[in-house]
């Protein structure tokens, strides 16, 4: 059983004030993430949403030492610092237990132009939690398509629809052969907080994504992100799952759906919730392109049932 | 005392060494010819232990610089080193690392970039970076090198400005030259430990490099340029301090060769620059007044030190590594040009490109080119 919400602990490493949007699941998550790692931290951000909405020079909007690094280089600066940190501690420069080095990067930063430096960094088994909070698209930027945007969404880029499936990126994470790895999403915050904790205190290269849904992005009003999240893991468009040393676990609900105890809900009503899938649903295909998102997502569901039986 | 010790080693070597001297913490590394041999002999010294810091072998040289830049944010002394297209694939973050005032130093060793492919020495890689705000030295011999990588390091920390320390492949980087290598007791008391007086703390959370509006961007941008114009007294001082610790001196801003009486002056960069001395020698054996003025300081570029070097009614022949496209010459005679407008009626400049994508520069063929251009 996940840690309940009421027994998340009291501190708070985002401050009130920040730019962020309301019902903005970035802030969120990284609410819950900040409740797990405590203030002996050190934060990197590429541009993004949450480096917009940080606040402006000099104020800051979240209790931690910030750095806004370039934006291909999340992994390789991430490095530097937590390299930086253990060659001062030996040379008795820094005293106390070391700070953990965490990324917080959009999927752009990650899954795009971040991918070669984030993958070189897990080939590494540097000290550092990287967080992807996905919102499937550039969503800072006035909403482009990303790797992380699947079939069928309207985005400014993809007018008539994204006609590729999205990458599995927390598999290819897995597949570096890296410590730690987990999904989660702001629907099941104790689900989020656990996964930080187990994170936090395992040494090497971590990486955690979460599922953001972004009202902008995905147009549903903004009082519903929570929903939104939920209903996104109830239909298997996405899957909880953690694997500790390479061994592949699935997180209630996502567990049943995994283990057939309980079948995933259509996607429709997902789908139909969100602007960005309602506007190109409503033609003549609308019910070959509906079959195509279903498709992409049940074949997920049994790709990762069989992958999580490999366990050599 | 410990008396100095005389080695053997190439330009390569002698940066790898100058950077254990000064108890570096952290290098990213990337291999790039012709510099590959120093991050080579880094990660050799780290792992049997000679080196006490961290070798982080990234995956190109974007992250190079990126890994670079957090380590120093976070406090430790950090260096690199590159060439031709990797220093242009760490373009962006060369200006992070001056923009956030971070001071990494780095060498390159200068080649010709890609297309066509090259492998040899110009200067157009160096130069090309010109407007990213690095305090650049070009340096002309394999001990100039390693006594300037240390001057480097304690000018980059006292005004916050990372630094690159140039030198030709090849000429120089794959060259054996005797190397004085002074005490580390003496290279300890001209390079103190870096203590910067900010870095990346859980106990102080603020944030770095954040968003800022035009009325914060305008300052930090003026304030680095100012920085880097002041930097010129810091670069005499480390030269001079240098001198008084090691004995050694390779010039300040700039070097000299048979300059105070010189009616015909030599003006250039690098290996060239060294080889240009033997040059001056064969002119003055034929009779001509002839002497070299050496920027070791491309940037900021040393304009008072030059006005005030170069003799009553000069003609001075640059010689260019580099082409200055859209104009008829090289880089370095422009740069001159400027400096000389309305200060200096009196000076004649003359400029030839040579030596592109390391075509040999001999002294008696840089003699000839001269001796061409007296007449033009």
């Amino acid at each position: 059983m996940a840690t309940s919400i009421k027994k998340l602990p009291d501190i708070e490493q985002v401050l009130s004030g920040n730019g962020a949007c309301g019902g903005c699941p970035a802030t969120m998550a990284l609410r819950i993430v900040g409740k797990a790692l405590g203030t002996n931290a050190i934060m990197l951000l590429t541009p993004s949403c949450s480096v917009a909405s940080m606040g402006m020079t000099p104020k800051l909007g979240y209790n931690w030492p910030c750095i806004n690094i370039t934006f291909a280089s999340a992994g390789s600066s991430a490095s530097g610092i937590t390299h930086a940190l253990e060659i001062m501690k030996e040379k008795g420069r820094l005293e106390g237990e070391l700070p953990t080095v965490f990324s917080w990067v959009g999927d752009g930063g990650t899954y795009d132009i971040g991918f070669q430096a984030l993958s070189a960094a897990a080939e590494r088994n540097d000290n550092i939690i990287h967080f992807c909070y996905n919102n499937e698209a550039y969503s800072n930027t006035g909403v482009q398509r990303s790797g992380a945007t699947p079939r069928g969404t309207y985005t400014t880029t993809t007018p008539s629809g994204k006609r590729q499936p999205k990458k599995n990126m927390a598999l290819l994470m897995l597949e570096h052969n890296i410590p730690y790895v987990a999904t989660a999403t702001v629907a099941y915050p104790g689900d989020l907080y656990d996964k930080v904790v187990k994170a936090k205190n395992t040494p090497g290269m971590k990486y955690i994504e979460i599922l953001a849904p972004c009202y902008l992005g995905w147009q549903f009003d903004m009082a519903e992100t929570v929903q939104l999240s939920r209903m996104a893991v109830r239909s298997g468009a996405w899957l909880l799952w953690e694997a500790e040393n390479g061994k592949i676990s699935f997180n209630s609900p996502s567990s049943n759906i995994i283990s057939g105890k309980k079948a995933a809900e259509p996607v429709d009503e997902y789908l139909m919730k969100q602007g960005r899938f309602k506007r190109l649903l409503q033609g003549s295909d609308a019910s070959q392109r509906i079959a195509e998102i279903q498709g992409d997502i049940d074949q997920q569901i049994a790709f990762m049932r069989e992958r999580a039986k490999i366990n050599i | 005392m410990k008396a100095a010790q005389v080695i053997m080693n190439t330009g390569t070597h002698a940066a790898a060494l100058a950077a254990k001297c000064a108890r570096v913490d952290v290098i990213p590394g990337y291999p790039i010819t012709p510099q590959t041999s120093i991050m080579e002999a880094i990660a050799a010294m780290v792992e049997s232990g000679e080196m006490n810091a961290r070798f982080i072998p990234v995956e190109g040289e974007h992250s190079v610089l990126a890994a670079a830049v957090a380590a120093s944010a976070a406090g430790a002394r950090v260096f690199t080193a590159t060439s031709a297209n990797g220093l242009l694939y760490m373009h962006e973050v060369l200006h992070m690392a001056s923009g956030g005032r971070l001071p990494v130093v780095m060498c390159n060793v200068n080649r010709g970039i890609f297309a066509p492919w090259t492998l040899w020495a110009d200067h157009q890689d160096s130069f090309s970076q010109r407007d990213t705000g690095w305090i650049q030295y070009h340096c002309s011999s394999n001990q100039e090198v390693f006594n300037t990588i240390l001057q480097a390091f304690r000018v980059a920390e006292q005004i916050n400005i990372p630094v690159m320390v140039n030198f030709d492949g090849f000429a120089i980087s794959h060259c054996l030259m005797p190397l004085t290598l002074p005490p580390q007791e003496d290279i300890d008391r001209f390079l103190p430990p870096h203590e910067p007086e900010w870095r990346l703390d859980p106990q102080n959370p603020s944030s770095f490099s954040n968003v800022t509006m035009a009325s914060e961007y305008a300052p930090f941008r003026q304030m680095l340029s100012d920085d880097i114009r002041a930097s010129i007294p810091l670069v005499k001082q480390a030269a001079q301090e240098y001198k008084e610790i090691t004995g050694m001196w390779d010039g300040d801003t700039i070097d000299t060769y048979r300059l105070e009486d010189a009616e015909v002056v030599a003006f250039a960069v690098n290996s060239m620059a060294a080889e240009l001395r033997l040059s001056v020698d064969i002119l003055r054996d034929q009779g001509i007044k002839a002497g070299l003025l050496r920027p070791r300081l491309y940037l900021p570029f040393p304009a008072e030190d030059i006005i005030n070097a170069l003799p009553q009614n000069a003609q001075v022949m640059v010689l260019d590594r580099n082409y200055n496209f859209g104009h008829p010459g090289g880089i370095l005679a422009s740069e001159l040009k400027s400096v000389l407008f309305g200060r200096r009626h009196d000076i004649t400049v003359k400029n030839r490109v040579i030596g592109i994508g390391g075509i040999d520069l001999t002294r008696r063929f840089m003699a000839e080119q001269i001796l061409a251009m007296m007449d033009e």
